[in-house]
């Protein structure tokens, strides 16, 4: 569906939803809807992304297909959401990349895993990319330290441009000015930690895959994201082993950075597989399957990342390290320099729409 | 296609009332049947377009404040009926609801204090989380869970009763008529207001202008088959549940996003450009309910309620924009009505306002004076443009006739004898408790109470 319509059907839906107001108590989306009487692309594109897609107000709707009125939020603000990954993109030139987002995706990750197989054969010794190597120190004669840091480092920084204006694009299209506090940070982050929006607003969970109430897309969605937090810790202590306390990569089993990463990839590799199956048996009115390609792909980077991360550790003494590892930090690089075109950016609009909700929300 | 199990219990109609019953016979060790007239996506009648149950309790609860005790409620019901009920059943509807919020929530319904706009319902009306859609979806969960038989568009077409006996039922389904003999037969198949001609014989032609805001399939079949198998009818057939409606609404299934609260901002005209009822009279969750009633006896079914610039934003929101225009000259004429008679009725409005504080939220002293009929309340000068109009029509929610029942929800003969199993609940039996006018949210309590009621009995004399 174009823009225009989709924008058309969501301002349709919302004046009926407004009239009605049944799914108050289901999650942020609704209450934040009653504080408006018009509902122009702005305000749509802030509700659509403070919506979690639990599918409740769909299955509970009286409105919903076959009736007339066909109301379906859920789908609809897919729809818009997806639209405003693109319209807030930064640099706005690489917001194609959300179209056909798979072979996108794919395109950019391949071509990481081949230059970190580029460097790795160009960098090694002769012979040495197909040895094992052990000890410290063993991971740079494949990929040199500084190559790495460099790399790293600059996919890292861009993404995180992209996020902070992606993040302001919203902020200033969401609502006037608002003064943020320390308690709608917190309030917030919160209700992120908690995924407090897909537990149906009684605490059963949501109406995902179908209609029965379920605690399982929460529970595979805490995997996935834990898992993501956890790997970027162990990352994130790696770096400062490496380049304060002049500890060299590889890291024993009982470290740190192995251990924060184990755990991290478990839920890397149980989230998205549980993910993926939940999506593959949802009702498809309120999903359909057209819009799930992003969130699919976005799983399996995921997933084939952690994997090639466990490969790596378990087969890191043997010959096949030099080629594992050159795969995993490809793996790694091409999902940090996808992170801001796919599917990952909805947590960075859900943030912002979770915190527009915290600073709009009157006092109850 | 229709199972060849024995049926203890067969349940017509799948809405609250009938899944109360089949969950109570069914837990009571009942073999149950559910035939459920429309198909799955439009399953639960009239219950699918509802959002709270009012319920006695004399202490606050998980969800309710306060205590609403049994004279309280008694009172309250007595006052919206004029006397037109029948005081046992009535005061047991009221005492058996007491706790029966906690009876839902064990069955999967999730409940909630008062939506945003619902004004004065915390302390006697429990809302259902995501409406009563979602209510629905759970019963039918629960019972199904429980073992309960659920087959969709089945449609009793008659009866075999004799000496007070029910023995079978035909039920069409899928283009096939079946003989379902059960021991016991609960109807609970909602009121007749979907069908039109029905609706004609004692509205006449007029009826041709309602609007009907829940289900269209309820078509009064099991009724009718009841009534033609000797059963004694209770009720008046005018009487119903009717709001004012927008005009535009779909002729069907419109539910809760039709209804228009501008009424007390403003005036009602009818299609002669003069007002006919004052629109101040009392709250409007207290009088949204007569309104129906009001536009069904004007003159081609019709009201406009005119407004202007001020109370915008004051109501809760329409799903139709209204009709705006700079002046009430151009508004009457795009309402199609004469200018200069409605000019004068404004006119004459404006003039005879009293000065007042405006309030909203209080009975004000915003008043009329000399002005036939008056406006009691909330009577402002509509004198700012733009102007405003929302053309009203009856939307009935739910018709009154019924068949009379007992205490154990058992159907009485035409002879005054009670029958020996056939039970009713809901809306197929709330004419004996509803004479006339309406208590928000007493339909559920109704077609909860009874459909209970009538589960425990049904599986009690089918066990026998």
């Amino acid at each position: 569906m174009p823009l225009a319509d989709l924008l058309k059907e969501g301002e349709r839906i919302m004046i009926i939803c407004n009239a009605c107001r049944y799914c108050e108590g289901h999650c942020a989306v609704f209450p934040a809807m009653e504080q408006r009487t018009e509902f122009p692309p702005r305000d749509l594109a802030y509700l659509a992304n403070l919506c979690h897609d639990c599918g409740s107000c769909y299955h509970h709707c009286q409105y919903a297909p076959p009736h007339e009125f066909a109301v379906n939020v859920p789908e609809t603000f897919k729809g818009i959401r997806e639209q405003t990954y693109r319209q807030y993109a930064w640099p706005r030139a690489l917001s194609g990349l959300f179209e056909s987002n798979a072979i996108a995706t794919a395109a950019v990750v391949i071509s990481t895993i081949v230059l970190l197989g580029f460097l790795a054969v160009s960098v090694a010794a002769p012979g040495a990319m197909y040895q094992p190597h052990e000890g410290p120190g063993a991971f740079y004669e494949i990929v040199p330290h500084d190559a790495m840091i460099v790399l790293f480092g600059v996919v890292w920084m861009f993404a995180l441009v992209a996020f902070a204006v992606g993040f302001a694009r919203f902020w200033r299209d969401s609502g006037p000015g608002g003064k943020i506090s320390a308690r709608h940070l917190g309030r917030a982050t919160l209700d992120i930690l908690r995924l407090r929006y897909l537990d149906g607003g009684a605490g059963d969970g949501c109406t995902y895959p179908r209609e029965a109430p379920s605690q399982a897309r929460r529970v595979f969605h805490h995997f996935t994201y834990y898992g993501f937090l956890f790997c970027l810790a162990s990352t994130t202590v790696a770096a400062i082993y490496d380049n304060f306390l002049a500890r060299k990569a590889p890291y024993p089993i009982l470290s740190a950075p192995v251990l924060l990463g184990i755990v991290g990839g478990v839920g890397l590799l149980v989230g998205p597989i549980g993910l993926s199956i939940l999506k593959f048996r949802s009702d498809p009115v309120p999903n359909p399957r057209s819009r799930l390609v992003m969130d699919v792909t976005f799983l399996v980077l995921l997933f084939l990342t952690s994997a090639t991360g466990f490969l790596l550790l378990v087969l890191r003494s043997t010959a096949a390290m030099g080629p594992l590892l050159a795969l995993h930090l490809g793996f790694v690089l091409g999902l940090f320099a996808t992170l801001p075109y796919g599917k990952f950016v909805h947590a960075v609009y859900r943030f912002a729409a979770l915190l527009r909700y915290a600073v709009e929300k009157p006092a109850s | 296609m229709l199972s060849a199990h024995p049926i203890d219990v067969l349940v017509a109609g799948g809405g609250n009332a009938g899944l109360c019953a089949a969950m109570v016979a069914s837990e009571a060790g009942a073999r149950v049947l559910v035939l459920e007239c429309a198909p799955r996506d439009f399953r639960g009648g009239n219950s699918r377009h509802t959002r709270n149950l009012r319920y006695m309790h004399e202490a606050p609860d998980e969800i309710l404040t306060g205590a609403y005790p049994e004279e309280e409620f008694w009172q309250d019901l007595s006052r919206v009926t004029k006397g037109k009920t029948n005081e046992p059943l009535a005061r047991l509807a009221i005492r058996f609801s007491a706790g029966v919020g906690r009876w839902m929530t064990d069955r999967g319904v999730r409940l909630q204090p008062p939506l945003e706009g619902t004004l004065h319902l915390g302390r006697t009306n429990a809302f259902f989380l995501g409406g009563g859609k979602a209510l629905v979806n759970a019963y039918y969960r629960t019972a199904e869970h429980l073992g309960v038989e659920v087959v969709y568009q089945a449609e009793v077409a008659g009866l075999e009763v004799k000496d007070g006996a029910f023995s079978s039922a035909n039920v069409v389904h899928e283009g096939r008529e079946y003989r379902v003999a059960a021991k016991a037969f609960v109807a609970a198949s909602g009121g007749f207001e979907a069908n039109i001609p029905w609706l004609k014989e004692s509205w006449g032609e007029v009826a041709d202008n309602f609007i009907i805001r829940g289900t269209p399939y309820n078509q009064g079949r099991v009724l009718k088959a009841l009534l033609a198998a000797g059963m004694k009818q209770v009720g008046d057939p005018k009487q119903c549940h009717a709001v004012a409606v927008d005009g535009r609404a779909p002729k069907f299934d419109g539910g809760i996003v039709t209804r228009v609260d501008a009424v007390p901002f403003g005036i009602v005209v009818n299609q002669d450009a003069v007002r006919f009822y004052d629109e101040g009279e009392d709250f409007w969750p207290k009088r949204y309910a007569i309104w129906g009633r009001l536009i069904a006896e004007q003159p081609g079914q019709i009201g406009h309620v005119i407004i202007d610039a001020k109370p915008i934003g004051k109501f809760m929101p329409t799903v139709f924009p209204p009709i705006v225009r700079n002046s009430i000259r151009e508004l009457a004429e795009a309402l199609k009505l004469d200018p200069g008679v409605l000019d004068t009725t404004v006119e004459r409005f404006n003039r005879s306002v009293r000065p007042g504080t405006f309030d909203p939220g209080a009975l004000d002293s915003c008043t009329t004076e000399g002005l036939d009929p008056p406006k009691s309340h909330w009577a402002v000068a509509i004198d700012r443009p733009p102007f405003s109009a929302y053309s009203l029509r009856p939307g009935i929610t739910f018709t009154y006739l019924g068949v009379e029942v007992d205490g154990d929800a058992r159907i009485f003969l035409k002879s005054g004898e009670p029958t020996r199993n056939l039970y009713a609940a809901g809306e197929i039996m709330a004419g004996n408790i509803l004479g006339q006018g309406y208590l928000a949210g007493f339909g559920m309590t109704i077609g909860t109470v009874f459909g209970r009621i009538a589960g425990r009995k049904a599986a009690e004399h089918a066990a026998r």
